[in-house]
């Protein structure tokens, strides 16, 4: 029983041993950066900061994900590990203008 | 105003594609109306609520509360639909040759009848609360309130009108093959929710995607296209589905209908001596 409490309390431990962060912005309804590289092969956390004051939603058919980040806040995405390769994203919400690809290599 | 339209008809399809299903499937029990309708009102409230509280829910569960409340609220709708379909597998054939068994019924009847209405209300909630969101943005924007609630109101009713499309669509299945062909698309709709329950859960990092992608089809069948869209909203269709995702598929189908297996045979063996 200790020994399964121990293995738990090391749970958070592995989570911080965790992945990579790229940082996003969100204003006047476009990506800053609109190109990320990542590295191919691993887990990546995508920290998404909406500075404008509407909602978006960051959507990616190409990497399988979609979130809605409300005006003001601050959003986590974890993506893949990834292929090499080209993946772009939109924002749902301000499709023409909220365009970037995230390039894993 | 047309981009209101748009994305309001685009989030609205799904919620009423599936209360279209959901109301062919549900047409022989009584009162089905005022659940229906309980669950599409309760689903607005919810989704006004959940829209206006999404800054919090955001930041919940260190930042993941969104995806957390997503899958919990596809797993009950998930839930709510397995239950619908192995009910009705025991009831249906009494249902089409006995129409004063539906009387008998109504006690259960109603008790299923709850389990729709949060179905309803859990899809009006999922796809509402964006439509709210996104709306209150706009408004917040340089855009008029008046055009944009006439561009949602456009584009609501035309999912409406797809939700409508589908129920007459249905209703024109012979009897014969109706319980069959609703219990199929109801099984279908429950396992693609079960699937994306599964990609909200490895976009917060809860449980691992394993292969990722399993398979690559968007080239020639993407997520955007009109059909692409359809099979999506129906069946789940996801051109690259993560390992984990087609587990929970599978695992949802399989589920389901050895469940609707189960219930049906000691129901048809304990009919038969009466028909004889």
């Amino acid at each position: 029983m200790k020994r399964l409490i121990l293995a738990l309390l090391c749970l958070p431990a592995i989570a911080l041993a965790a992945p990579p962060e790229v940082q996003l912005v969100i204003k006047d309804h476009r990506f800053q950066p609109e190109e990320v590289r990542v590295p191919a092969g691993q887990k990546i956390k995508l920290v998404i900061q909406n500075q404008d004051s509407t909602p978006e939603e960051f959507e990616s058919h190409e990497l399988n994900r979609e979130k809605v980040i409300p005006g003001g806040t601050t959003a986590n995405v974890f993506i893949g590990p990834l292929n090499p390769g080209k993946y772009p994203f939109f924002g749902e919400f301000n499709e023409k203008t909220a365009r970037g690809v995230v390039i894993a290599e | 105003m047309l981009g209101a339209a748009i994305i309001v008809f685009r989030e609205s399809l799904e919620a009423a594609l599936l209360v279209g299903i959901v109301a062919a499937a549900a047409r022989t029990l009584p009162h089905r109306n005022r659940w229906l309708a309980g669950g599409i009102v309760a689903g607005i409230l919810g989704s006004v609520a959940v829209a206006m509280a999404a800054g919090t829910i955001a930041e919940m569960a260190d930042g993941m509360g969104q995806e957390m409340l997503n899958a919990i609220v596809l797993g009950l709708a998930v839930t709510m639909l397995a239950w619908h379909n192995i009910w009705m597998s025991r009831h249906a054939r009494e249902m089409i040759s006995d129409a004063t068994s539906v009387v008998r019924e109504v006690a259960e009847g109603a008790r299923e009848l709850s389990a729709i209405a949060i179905v309803i209300a859990m899809a009006v909630l999922r796809e509402g609360s964006e439509t709210v969101l996104f709306l209150f943005g706009m408004m917040s924007q340089e855009q008029s309130l008046g055009q944009v609630l006439s561009g949602g109101a456009l584009g609501l009713a035309a999912g409406i009108g797809v939700g409508f499309g589908m129920y007459a669509g249905l209703l024109r299945v012979p009897v014969r093959w109706f319980f069959t062909v609703t219990a199929g698309l109801v099984l279908l709709l429950a396992a693609g929710m079960a699937g994306q329950m599964a990609r909200f859960l490895i976009q917060g990092d809860i449980i691992p995607s394993l292969a990722n992608p399993l398979w690559d089809t968007s080239a020639w069948l993407s997520a955007s296209s009109a059909v692409g869209t359809l099979l999506h909203v129906l069946a789940g269709y996801d051109p690259r589905p993560s390992a984990m995702q087609a587990i929970f598929y599978l695992g949802t189908v399989a589920l389901i209908a050895v469940g609707m297996y189960l219930v049906r045979s000691p129901a048809a063996a304990s009919g038969r001596p009466a028909t004889t």
